[in-house]
């Protein structure tokens, strides 16, 4: 398996010193090239679980292996997208894009790679931008070429239009659709939008909260361009939807207990 | 309205109100001279040159004191920010010294470099030192964590993560720290300057008050003003504003 968890947990003491547990005894297997969503209410670890891949959380016991390589930390091969850009705003959009790379490649090959990965976007016509010119939805796009652009093995994304509006994020789910469809990366799409992870991923790892578990692990093979297959859509829709809502009811029932206490 | 022009006639207005109040005797020259009188002891000073040399010499005290705050707040607002016990100990002492104004070091100061430059020049130094310190401090604790997550992503860490990231990620509190260090400093020598030999508008100052000449007090005291407000308005509140611009933190 080109991506490999085993075993991982998560605990965490809050300020009382009692543990909390936020990923309990999770397996999980990728293949190279798949587009796989994990989807879960807020607070059932998946962001946490992705970080993890990233290398910029540590886990409590088990281990990941990306590519034959145990994740220790952050690396190059994984590329990370989060919710907001996080372009640097005294950088303009070529210069973001190169900064994974500045150390490797020349100049002229740098922008020329930028060109490349900014034309994937749609953003071609920007490379000397600066980021608070941008509106949120491109600098998102940015953000993608950026990661794209180092040619990572694996790309993981973090809620990554959970801020645009609704437009927008058509839009992107369209572009990054052909993206994944030109580069065939291995995506990891962290998202609570039942609709988003059924309009784009191959696999949707379905998450359950308090503690973090995986409740099921769904194959969607509906034909893309999926818009056209709206019953299929809207009948899967129904089922997460009946999934989850368990998990919701846990967590409001969580929220009126602790409001209760307090 | 433009806001130029609204100063205008502000300040207009309020020269015409001053002028009145002296024709009509409200109050005596000897307490408070007329704008004309102001003027032409102004005048008089720039045309022997006196004035030119004092603002010469004020400045060249300034520019060196602080590029001297800004180079050491700096460095030590670096450390603070990366060694929490520097921050623990070091930290404090920086805290408790910059509530104590740098004007009141110049006793010691003229003990240790004596009358002149020195001493007024140190006393700049401390004025400007603290502010920029705690600035620079604040702003590389306040970096933003996401930029470093992403930064760490894409490969960079250490020494490449502070020097590429977290450094230009906190300019935007380096130049309000210039800027406060500035203000500080252009105070602290304006106290120093009364307080010791010339020359230097201060030094005037306090010499115009010896003899008597109020006029030349107020002309004096209306160069420091409008030195201090144009340094602001132009240099550094033109800077910060395009900072905060492009580092998108206007609102």
């Amino acid at each position: 398996m080109f991506i490999e968890a085993k075993n991982i947990n998560k605990v965490y003491f809050d300020k009382n010193n009692k543990p909390i547990t936020v990923l309990d005894n999770i397996n999980l297997s990728i293949p190279k090239g798949q587009f796989i969503s994990i989807l879960g209410p807020s607070g059932c670890g998946k962001s946490t679980f992705l970080s993890m891949i990233a290398g910029l959380t540590n886990s409590t016991s088990g281990e990941i292996i990306v590519n034959g390589k145990k994740v220790v930390k952050p690396g190059k091969d994984r590329g990370m997208v989060f919710q907001q850009a996080a372009l640097f705003p005294w950088m303009n959009v070529t210069e973001n894009v190169i900064f994974p790379l500045r150390k490797e490649i020349s100049k002229s090959e740098g922008l020329k790679r930028a060109q490349h990965f900014l034309k994937m976007v749609q953003l071609s016509n920007y490379p000397t931008h600066y980021p608070h010119e941008l509106s949120g939805g491109m600098q998102q796009r940015v953000s993608i070429a950026r990661s794209l652009a180092m040619d990572p093995a694996v790309l993981l994304m973090d809620e990554p239009f959970g801020a645009l509006d609704e437009q927008t994020r058509s839009r992107l789910h369209r572009q990054l659709e052909e993206i994944w469809i030109d580069t065939r990366k291995t995506i990891v799409f962290v998202t609570h939008s039942i609709s988003e992870s059924i309009k784009l991923s191959d696999r949707i790892i379905v998450m359950g909260t308090r503690p973090g578990t995986i409740l099921t692990d769904i194959t969607v093979d509906i034909p893309r361009p999926r818009e056209q297959h709206r019953q299929q859509i809207g009948a899967l829709e129904e089922q997460i939807m009946a999934l989850l809502k368990t998990e919701i009811d846990k967590v409001i029932e969580e929220e009126q207990s602790y409001e209760a206490d307090s | 309205m433009k806001p130029t022009v609204k100063r205008l006639i502000f300040f207009a207005a309020l020269i015409v109100i001053w002028e009145l109040g002296s024709r009509f005797e409200l109050w005596h020259e000897t307490i408070l001279p007329s704008p004309f009188s102001v003027y032409n002891s102004l005048l008089a000073g720039f045309s022997d040159m006196t004035l030119v040399y004092d603002l010469v010499a004020s400045f060249r005290r300034l520019l060196i004191g602080l590029a001297a705050a800004i180079l050491i707040g700096t460095s030590v607002g670096i450390l603070l920010a990366r060694s929490k016990t520097a921050d623990d100990t070091l930290g404090t002492l920086v805290l408790a010294l910059q509530s104590v104004p740098s004007i009141v070091w110049l006793p010691l100061a003229m003990m240790w470099f004596g009358l002149g430059e020195g001493s007024i020049i140190f006393v700049v130094i401390l004025g400007g030192t603290f502010v920029m310190i705690l600035n620079v401090r604040t702003g590389i604790k306040n970096v933003d964590p996401l930029f470093i997550k992403a930064a760490r992503t894409m490969g960079s860490n250490g020494m490449d993560l502070f020097i590429k990231v977290i450094i230009p990620a906190s300019v935007p509190y380096f130049v309000t720290g210039a800027r406060l260090a500035w203000a500080f400093a252009w105070r602290a020598l304006m106290a120093g300057e009364l307080l010791s030999s010339g020359p230097g508008l201060g030094y005037t100052l306090r010499y115009a008050s010896d003899f008597g000449n109020m006029s030349l007090v107020i002309g004096v005291m209306i160069i420091i003003g409008v030195v201090g407000a144009i340094v602001d308005l132009m240099i550094f509140q033109r800077i910060e504003k395009n900072v905060l611009k492009r580092w998108g933190l206007e609102t």
